[in-house]
């Protein structure tokens, strides 16, 4: 049980590679950060066995935005569980960092965003930023600069004093990434971070997101419904299908899209011609069995 | 589910059954010792268990001690005698039961009263709060003498007494029942054109059923509270607090245990009884409650 | 919603007040075996006028909370001249009765104004209530002249909780700063400490939790007896009634509290390799707060109890139950009832005290919060 602090820091936290200033992701191959290999995760419900996973296979490179996108049931969290080590598979592998999944979490290798905000309603914002550095015993005056410096980046200066109970939901959502940004992890995890928002929000937010990924370069795997979401945000979009769940198709999107994305581009051909294939693989997905 | 539990319950009854007969021991102990010590000098270890566990009046008399003088005063006598367990039961049962109803009504009336007028809500629910945090039980002796004065003796007193303790809890469950009710569904009423008393009986009464029977259930544990501290100024006429004040001026250790032991089993049969008449009225199914 | 109520029209004024205007009809009472009309009496005529002309001074109120003032002034006269005349010896006929009604009336329309509004001012709504039945209380018992035995007037009660003041403090520091507080602790304290046990073995849980709710069925201070003659008559066996009492309540509360937290949040914790005492320190038990105030308000009163009705059951010769019960047996209800109240502000004070605690520690909570 690692409850004690490490009196080093982590190495996340004192060797954070540079990223090149123009670099185009899909572009520069990067070292690989994740690594799934044949990937099998099956419980036994009621009366039948479940296959959440069936020989799931994917590798994410450094600078990478994967999404996960496919039907209730197709296991896209059951995976991004698995990789957080939240989850345990049954069979295949699952490498982070060229660490198991304990491994990495246990040196604090990745932060996860959820479906909720799951901010401590008895802290302040700044706190709830501060949580995780306090965990990895990070002296408070650096803790306090490091989260100040975390909310201006989610646009949320000033409100440092609130309570989360005070904010509205997209701003507790957007306090909840700058928490996972705080112990500046190499690997950004998002399970459905907006599924809750209206859609004016969310569309702000996914803006907001796409320029701080392209400022910081982490590399991120974000789980969603939302097709539009999951074209706009990504440099590759993993389609899965459920019963078994799988992988179907993997659509490489910085190829045809520009890494500096507005809105706007939602309106283009390329980015139209990505969502319906998209659409296609979620389609044939669906016909598999209903 | 149910399996899972039977093995650490098992496990912590058999501790204390264990626990009961070692403390049993060392309270005895020295008793026993004495007591060996006058009859002479040649007694051993299995002398001393044998003694420690079947003194006349033990400090802490052992299971199988009070399982003998619960059947000897449950099967000795009929049951309509003085000396039957049974009897005391029934009276403490009686009076306990008379008050519960009385509670119910009071309760319930209260409730109503609070839902359906502001101003008693306003002016008399602080007051109802309020009197929880009395300890009721204080003035159970002046009762018992106020209406002894006024020339009721008997159950009337005791069953006061368990009123003043069920009312309340089942006037604050009745309260917050009769208020959960779906405001989707008072609306629908309302489009019904339905009258005040159409909706209580029609949406708002069925609505407060899983709230009055969590109440009910602490009430009638309640109410065998009051009967028993209810007996306890008559100075030991009838009934199980009646036996726990003579078993105490007289020493009668096994007595008190036996009284102690049949209280508790009314309690759980009283609380079950309720739960039965859960079962048959409220048909909301599993999670109805709270 | 309330803020909307008080602009409101006001409620209709019901005519019921009015019947004090007949009682200048009747008699009002009888000074010592002599009858005394209603006009006769200053102080009465002086009553009914107030009364009457608060009610129609009214219509000068520019809302609820005025007309609440203006009338209460008037329910003040009438109770008060009722007052002064039973303290003058007055025995009391059909007017000074009517005189009550009206006032008791006007109240009710006061109370009913004071439930509309918004505000502190709605805390005088509980306030006035019981301060009238307090003054209803001695009116009654009073004029209707109700032995002692059975109810003894307030002012005879606050009279004997004067003059038995030392033997009341006594008693106090007896029952509750001796016994309930040491074995409120240790009872409250054993159950938390057990429960984070459970709470790492959760064997131990599921044996406590059914053990637990069975105990709530149980008459547990039927103990009483048994603790008593272990531990003797003082504080000991009144501390081992309390623990044995407190012990499951906060028990099955604090394992509530702490199986209270999110799996999203403990998922969080997860996250960040957070071990045992971490989550728990910074997660699990900041959750588990409200549930530890709910055990701990309901063990307020529980301590209470237990210690008065183990010293029923034998004490050294002072406490709060030994009051009880030995002047119940001398028939001195004054001082009963001076005992009971002594409790009863002492169990309001502790859960109010609590109630406060739970209020600042637990301010992020929904059921407190405001924007």
């Amino acid at each position: 049980m690692p409850a004690a602090p490490s009196p080093s820091l982590p190495p996340a936290l004192t060797a954070v590679p540079p990223p090149a200033p123009f670099a185009e992701p899909g572009a520069e191959p990067g070292r690989t950060i994740v690594d799934v290999r044949n990937l099998t995760l099956t419980y036994q419900a009621a009366d039948h066995p479940v296959y959440a996973l069936s020989d799931v296979s994917l590798s994410i490179a450094q600078g990478d935005f994967i999404s996960l996108i496919g039907p209730s049931g197709c296991g896209k969290t059951t995976l991004m569980r698995v990789i957080a080590d939240l989850e345990q598979p049954t069979g295949g592998t699952v490498l982070v960092n060229g660490m198991t999944p304990e491994q990495a979490r246990l040196k604090r290798a990745y932060g996860y965003v959820f479906q909720a905000p799951a901010l401590y309603p008895w802290r302040t914002v700044e706190r709830n930023v501060t949580l995780p550095l306090e965990i990895m015993g990070i002296p408070r005056g650096e803790r306090q600069t490091r989260a100040r410096e975390q909310l201006e980046r989610v646009g949320l200066a000033g409100f440092e004093r609130k309570f989360p109970w005070q904010l509205s939901g997209g701003m507790q959502q957007r306090v909840s990434i700058a928490r996972a940004l705080a112990f500046n992890p190499d690997l950004l995890l998002m399970d459905e971070p907006f599924g809750a928002l209206d859609e004016i929000t969310r569309d702000h937010l996914n803006l907001q997101l796409t320029q701080l990924w392209r400022r910081t370069r982490k590399t991120c795997v974000f789980v969603t419904h939302s097709i539009a979401e999951a074209v706009f945000l990504s440099t590759r979009i993993v389609v899965m299908s459920p019963r078994p769940g799988r992988i179907l198709d993997v659509i490489d999107c910085a190829r045809d899209l520009p890494p500096e994305r507005t809105l706007d581009i939602r309106e283009s051909p390329e980015f139209q011609r990505i969502a319906h294939r998209v659409r296609e693989g979620l389609m044939e997905g669906h016909s598999y069995d209903d | 589910m149910t399996t899972d539990r039977i093995l650490p319950v098992a496990a912590m009854s058999l501790a204390i059954l264990v626990l009961w007969y070692a403390g049993a021991l060392w309270l005895n102990g020295p008793q026993a010792v004495e007591a060996l010590n006058r009859l002479g000098d040649g007694w051993g270890t299995a002398d001393f268990v044998r003694q420690a566990f079947a003194m006349k009046r033990p400090i802490l008399p052992t299971p199988d001690q009070v399982a003998v003088e619960l059947f000897q005063s449950l099967t000795g006598t009929p049951v309509t005698h003085i000396r039957n367990l049974l009897y005391h039961t029934g009276v403490t049962a009686g009076s306990a039961l008379t008050g519960f109803a009385m509670g119910v009504v009071l309760g319930v009336v209260l409730a109503v009263g609070i839902v359906q007028v502001r101003t008693l809500e306003a002016s008399l629910l602080p007051w109802v709060i309020a009197s929880q945090t009395v300890p009721i039980l204080a003035i159970a002796p002046m009762i018992v003498v106020i209406l002894g004065n006024m020339g009721f003796t008997g159950l009337l007193p005791k069953a006061i007494i368990s009123m003043y303790l069920c009312f309340f809890p089942i006037t604050i469950g009745m309260v917050k029942g009769l208020r959960s009710a779906d405001p989707l569904a008072l609306d629908l009423m309302r489009t019904y054109s339905a009258g005040t008393g159409q909706t209580f009986r029609l949406l708002r009464l069925p609505s407060s059923l899983p709230f009055l029977f969590a109440s009910l259930k602490v009430a009638v544990a309640a109410s065998v509270v009051g009967a028993i501290v209810g007996e306890l100024p008559t100075g030991g006429q009838a009934g199980l607090g009646a036996r726990l004040l003579s078993g105490s001026y007289y020493g009668q250790t096994v007595q008190i245990w036996s009284a102690l032991v049949m209280a508790a089993l009314l309690g759980v049969a009283l609380v079950a009884a309720v739960g039965v008449a859960e079962r048959a009225l409220v048909r909301s199914g599993p999670g109805g409650g709270r | 919603m309330i803020g909307v109520a008080s602009r409101q029209p006001r409620p209709a004024m019901a005519p019921g007040p009015l019947v004090a205007l007949l009682a200048p009809l009747l008699p009002l009472g009888g000074v010592a075996g002599h009858s005394v009309g209603f006009v006769d009496s200053p102080v009465a005529v002086a009553g009914l006028v107030l009364l009457v002309g608060t009610l129609l001074l009214r219509r000068l109120a520019v809302g609820a909370l005025s007309e609440a003032v203006i009338l209460s002034v008037g329910v003040a006269a009438g109770y008060g001249a009722t007052l002064r005349l039973l303290a003058d010896g007055l025995a009391p006929d059909a007017g000074l009765w009517l005189l009550l009604l009206g006032a008791t009336l006007l109240l009710g329309r006061v109370l009913r104004l004071l439930a509309e509004v918004s505000g502190p001012a709605r805390h005088a709504c509980p306030a006035l209530f019981g301060l009238a039945i307090l003054l209803l209380w001695e009116i009654l018992t009073r004029g209707l002249q109700v032995p002692a035995i059975l109810l003894p007037p307030p002012s005879a009660i606050a009279a004997a909780f004067a003059t038995n003041a030392a033997d009341l403090w006594d008693d106090f520091r007896q029952t509750v700063l001796i016994s309930v507080l040491r074995g409120y602790l240790l009872g409250c304290g054993a159950g938390f400490a057990v429960a984070i046990l459970a709470d790492r073995v959760p064997f131990l849980a599921r044996g406590l939790l059914p053990l637990g709710n069975l105990a709530s069925a149980i008459p547990v201070v039927g103990v009483a007896p048994i603790m008593v003659m272990w531990f003797g008559f003082d504080w000991q066996s009144k501390a081992a009634v309390i623990v044995v009492m407190t012990f499951f309540p906060m028990l099955i509360n604090t394992l509530a509290g702490l199986a209270s937290a999110e799996r999203i949040q403990l998922d969080l914790m997860r996250s960040y390799a957070a071990g045992y005492w971490r989550s728990l320190l910074l997660l699990r038990l900041p959750c588990a707060l409200p549930f530890l105030f709910n055990g701990l308000k309901i063990n307020s009163t529980l301590a209470l109890i237990g210690a008065i009705v183990a010293e029923f059951f034998g004490t050294p010769v002072v406490g709060m139950g030994f009051r009880i019960s030995t002047q119940v047996a001398r028939m001195n209800l004054d001082v009963v009832w001076a005992s009971i109240t002594v409790a009863a502000l002492t169990g309001s004070l502790l859960y109010g005290a609590l109630a406060l605690a739970e209020r600042r520690v637990t301010a992020w909570h929904p059921s407190f919060r405001k924007r």
